[in-house]
């Protein structure tokens, strides 16, 4: 395998998404023109009993070409509604994320310290981790309704994981070297845990934060298709789904959710690169896939 | 002394470690039942309808599903109606994920030119959260199984087309220089040299497959429209507000999850070697 | 097979690493290439092999030109932990570059004992290369480059990782092997000594970069080659300060 130098490797990935996009226009346009009229696939508000599945669904094969959606897009971006649908649905994002952020990292910092409570819970946290989040969905709604305390307390709740599992396994990377010397100097406990630990571990946290803010935006979207009303990216999705001729809309939705997560991923990634510019890719050690 | 083999991991270990091993076992499993019964016991005393003990749930879950004949396994009808449909619709997700994953993985990993080009694409794909592509597909299938089959598969491919092209991408270029030496052919190269190569890797990215399947196959279920399955099972309950069964409904997606998840790690520790696994 | 190498240059980037090297190797001679670290002499190699096309010059085997790499050819690097393929078993390894000659499945194993037999690793068939120690990796490599009784072997500081003691019983099994099988070796090493105790020719490269000969030395030592009584002998003793000289450039 050859070398292939930075401006190459930019080249060909412009070519790359020309080709995929070039793509999608061929399938776009060779489906014909949007069907007739038709009645909707499914209604949100009728009774979930999965009757709504059976007569009267005509199935819609037509995918509108990637011009149009990407046009659709960007029109979107001037559309004061949707903006504002996008901010709550950031909104929600960003506060259940701080929130999971302030609970996992005090917690991992105590679970990382003190090796005995930390197997011993990792017990717990095994069964609790495969459990998918979504599935949770149907449960807090009971519990707390369906506005916004749904969607952050799921979000906080599927978030804690990731940033805990990467605080304990980073302070477990610490060089026990440091520490030492700092005790051999007489520092207590605890200032050995923020000079040295914390700055060493802080790395590995970031790498948690980043992945569960994919995590995040994953449980908000999930969350708002679901809910079907109120404000969000996901509301606008879902909604989009049920008008007749919606697809272009669905799709250019799509496109806005993947480029906000590409947006805070990339952000996240710089984030981490000035901040810790040392750390090479072991940061993403930890066991912190989605769960 | 210089030339001592490289570290083995499995070499054999001694009875402390043995003892060590079967006392984080015993640990384990002591912290596990302690949990348990201070959740019953402080359910118990709170006795509110939301946050039922362990021991109704696991009743209601028993009764739901795993009351029926020895025949077949204890499962009860509604555990076939809705539990087998589930998993068969996870695992054909997830199977064809992890074939086309590693397919178009190695395809794309094996030359530079083909993953600069492919790169930005496919983390675009990536970064787009999958419960969003529930409603294109719903769209495009209509609901029901295929409808189903296809959000699992399309979501959960990517994070194994990733790691897979990324583990190929990595193989070390002294055993590609020995490849060439040796002079193997296109296929003996995949199947000598990359693919064993980028095994840790994919099953890196099998695991984060697994989790979405099983995010995707519940979320899929959890739209208006289905008529079976675990996920209806959920919505079902919930708009009966019968709790206890939502409960149990999650207790045996959590073990669902466990069990689908330790019999991946143990696939991967066989396939891989305990000396190379990242878990 | 006769080796020839046409004023031969390399380069990494802009960077010129060999210049103007000419040599000829006539068939079954065991060549030595001694140098200062950095001097090129893993590029020399690759280079020879095929890996890498010669930037100036040429290199030709029996009259034919090289471009990629050819048949015929064994090579045995320093690295034997990433030469060879761990999740294959020590047979499997050696049985590896059998696949091109067509053979069925059971001649390749039967071949490929034999030749671990032969090179002291009766038995270690069955297992991976990181249950071995460094040693035997580094037979099994050799053994992996004699399955296919190469024209032209080519080693790569082959003993450079390994400890003294059994760099000994390699340098005298390798010695051993060239008697019998008779192919033409290129041995670099950066071991003075060594170069003179297994070496027919000792070629020494000059300090990088742009590499040239500076020494082109036959080797001539009575007797059989042995590690105590060889070493000891006066024209070892001049030989051997020869080639350390120029090394060092005085």
């Amino acid at each position: 395998m050859k070398r292939l130098r930075r401006r190459q490797e930019l080249w060909l990935g412009l070519l790359g998404v020309l080709l995929a996009f070039g793509a999608c226009e061929a399938v776009g346009r060779a489906g014909g023109g949007p069907p007739p009229e038709q009645p909707p696939p499914y209604q949100i508000h009728a009774p979930p009993r999965g009757v709504g599945g059976g007569a009267g669904v005509v199935r819609r094969s037509y995918l509108p070409p990637a011009s149009e959606v990407l046009a659709r897009a960007v029109e979107l971006g001037g559309d004061r509604a949707f903006l504002d649908g996008v901010g709550a649905t950031l909104k929600a994002w960003a506060l259940g994320l701080g929130l999971s952020v302030a609970i996992a990292v005090p917690l991992g910092l105590l679970l990382g310290s003190v090796p005995l409570v930390d197997s011993a819970v990792r017990v717990i946290v095994e069964f609790l981790r495969p459990l998918p989040s979504v599935a949770l969905i149907p449960l807090v709604s009971l519990l707390l309704g369906t506005g916004t305390e749904t969607k952050v307390a799921l979000i906080t709740y599927a978030c804690v994981w990731p940033v805990l599992f990467n605080t304990v396994y980073g302070l477990g990377e610490t060089d026990p070297l440091a520490k030492d010397t700092l005790r051999a100097f007489g520092f207590g406990r605890l200032s050995v845990l923020l000079r040295v630990e914390l700055p060493g571990t802080a790395p590995f946290i970031a790498a948690g934060i980043r992945i569960s803010a994919a995590v995040a935006l994953i449980l908000a979207v999930a969350t708002e298709i679901l809910s079907g009303f109120g404000e969000g990216l996901g509301i606008f999705i879902a909604q989009a789904g049920l008008a007749t001729d919606g697809t272009r809309d669905v799709l250019a939705g799509v496109v806005w959710a993947g480029v906000l997560g590409l947006v805070i991923n990339g952000v996240l990634v710089w984030g981490e690169r000035r901040l810790f510019p040392w750390t090479p890719e072991r940061r993403a050690g930890g066991r912190g896939g989605r769960p | 002394m210089k030339g001592a083999a490289a570290p083995v991991r499995n070499a054999a270990r001694g009875p402390a470690a043995a003892g060590r091993a079967g006392g984080h076992v015993l640990l384990r499993l002591v912290v596990l039942v302690v949990a348990v019964a201070l959740w019953q016991v402080a359910a118990r005393a709170h006795a509110s309808v939301y946050f039922p003990p362990p021991g109704q749930i696991a009743g209601r879950a028993h009764e739901l599903w795993f009351s029926g004949p020895v025949g077949r396994l204890f499962l009860t009808d509604a555990a076939v109606a809705d539990i087998l449909p589930s998993l068969g619709r996870m695992a054909a997700g997830f199977g064809i994920a992890a074939v086309t994953g590693i397919a178009l993985g190695l395809a794309v990993g094996r030359s530079r030119w083909a993953y600069a080009l492919c790169n930005p694409v496919l983390q675009f794909a990536r970064a787009v959260p999958p419960p969003a592509l529930v409603p294109v597909f719903v769209v495009v299938f209509a609901l029901g199984t295929p409808m189903q089959v296809a959000s699992i598969a399309f979501s959960a491919v990517w994070p194994v087309l990733i790691n897979t092209a990324e583990g190929a991408r990595g193989t070390d270029p002294l055993r590609l220089d020995v490849a060439a030496v040796l002079r193997l052919n296109p296929v003996e190269r995949l199947w000598f040299l990359l693919l064993p190569s980028a095994l840790p890797r994919i099953f890196a990215g099998l695991r984060l497959s697994l989790s979405l399947s099983l995010i995707l196959m519940v979320f899929s279920e959890l739209l208006p429209g289905t008529a079976d399955g675990i996920g209806f099972t959920l919505t079902d309950a919930q708009s009966r507000s019968d709790l206890l069964t939502v409960w149990a409904a999650l207790l045996l997606l959590g073990v669902l999850g466990y069990v689908l998840n330790t019999a991946l790690l143990a696939v991967e520790r066989r396939l891989v070697g305990r000396g190379r696994t990242t878990a | 097979m006769k080796l020839r190498l046409d004023a031969l240059g390399q380069r990494y980037g802009d960077q010129s690493v060999l210049h103007d090297i000419s040599l000829t190797v006539p068939e079954g001679q065991l060549l030595c290439v001694v140098g200062p670290s950095g001097c090129g002499k893993s590029t020399l190699l690759r280079t020879v092999a095929g890996l890498q096309p010669a930037y100036e010059g040429s290199v030709t085997f029996d009259g034919t030109p090289v471009t990629g790499v050819p048949d015929q050819l064994a090579v045995v690097f320093q690295d034997y932990g990433r030469s060879l393929y761990p999740w294959l078993t020590v047979r499997d390894n050696v049985a590896l570059p059998l696949r091109r000659r067509g053979l069925p499945r059971a001649e390749r194993r039967a071949e490929a004992e034999r030749i671990l037999e032969r090179v002291g690793l009766d038995g270690a068939g069955r297992r991976h290369p990181w249950q071995l120690s460094g040693g035997m990796q580094q037979r099994v490599a050799i053994a992996r480059a004699l399955v296919c009784r190469p024209a032209l072997l080519l080693m790569d500081e082959p003993f450079g990782s390994l400890d003294a003691q059994t760099r000994e019983d390699l340098e005298d099994l390798l010695l051993e092997v060239h008697r019998t099988d008779g192919a033409t070796i290129v041995f670099v090493t950066h071991d003075i000594d060594e170069s003179v105790y297994v070496g027919d020719r000792v070629v020494v490269l000059s300090p990088g970069p742009a590499s040239g000969v500076v020494l082109d030395l036959p080797v001539e030592l009575p007797g059989r080659r042995e590690q105590i009584g060889t070493r000891g002998l006066p024209e070892f003793v001049a030989l051997r300060t020869e080639v350390g000289r120029a090394v060092r450039g005085s």
